[in-house]
């Protein structure tokens, strides 16, 4: 960034530090998709980088861009908020996908149903 | 007014949108803003989603407060798992059964539940209302369950009436 040296000191080193930060947690979200052993616990790791991954990053952008235009930029706010809404479609979809083929594969460490079997009747 | 603007949160929330995309105030966008947030009203309305009337701002204020608390503390907590690989860390699959039967409260829930790294909802069954969740460290089962019943449902309980 070319521009990055016209910005006062007191306002580059915190977007530094939440760029860093959010490109921090979303590398460790990527790393999780390595290490972690399940399907299952696999669907958290990537939620890291949808939340406070993107929102250290949306922040230091809203920061760097309003000053450089002399006026509050907050178009950021639709990006987090467009992510935070969507998200749950996919995850939700790939998790009940994963919970469909584990029943029909007779998995006995999936649950087969929501209610309990041990349940009283309603 | 029921006519005009038959989901007035909505279009005021497309309305913001439009001049946040625009970044602007200018008559003209605002002008083409009012129609789009109009119209996004009216397909709304033709979709029949039924009406949930939000009540109790504060709650929601405090309901936001305590999600974006919570997503920090899951945040380090899935973190941690990752970069610390406990060996006695022990994910697993609770149900908890709620109370919450208002569809747009229950997607509320679900945007929480999901945007919380440490839980993931996998399947809710409305008849009886279990909802069936993973979660990647499961301490303690109870303690997950408070966790829903009283940061979450409790306050959706209280907005969506």
């Amino acid at each position: 960034m070319s521009h990055a040296a016209e910005l006062p000191i007191w306002l580059a080193v915190p977007a530094a530090l939440l760029l860093l930060l959010g490109a921090g947690l979303a590398l460790t979200g990527a790393l999780g998709l390595l290490r972690l052993r399940t399907f299952y616990e696999r669907l958290h790791a990537p939620t890291i980088g949808t939340s406070y991954g993107m929102g250290c990053v949306l922040l230091a952008s809203v920061l760097v861009f309003s000053a450089r235009q002399g006026r509050p930029v907050l178009h950021e706010v639709l990006i987090g908020l467009f992510v935070v809404v969507t998200t749950p479609v996919t995850l939700m979809l790939l998790g009940r996908a994963a919970l469909h083929r584990d029943r029909l594969e007779g998995d006995p460490e999936v649950p087969g149903a929501a209610r309990p079997d041990d349940a009283p009747p309603a | 007014m029921r006519v005009l603007l038959p989901h007035p949160l909505l279009s005021a929330g497309l309305l913001v949108m439009w001049l946040l995309m625009n970044q602007t105030l200018q008559p003209g966008p605002a002008l083409v803003g009012a129609l789009v947030a109009l119209l996004g009203g009216w397909a709304l309305a033709l979709l029949r989603p039924g009406r949930s009337r939000l009540r109790r701002p504060g709650t929601i204020l405090r309901l936001a407060g305590q999600v974006a608390v919570d997503v920090v503390r899951s945040n380090i907590g899935v973190a941690k798992v990752i970069l610390l690989r406990r060996p006695d860390r022990r994910s697993g699959f609770i149900r908890v059964r709620l109370t919450l039967r208002d569809p747009q409260a229950l997607a509320v829930l679900a945007v929480i539940l999901t945007a919380t790294p440490g839980t993931a909802w996998l399947e809710f069954d409305a008849g009886e209302g279990w909802l069936l969740l993973h979660v990647l460290d499961l301490i303690d089962e109870a303690d997950w369950t408070r966790i829903i019943r009283d940061h979450y449902e409790r306050p959706l309980l209280e907005i969506f009436r």
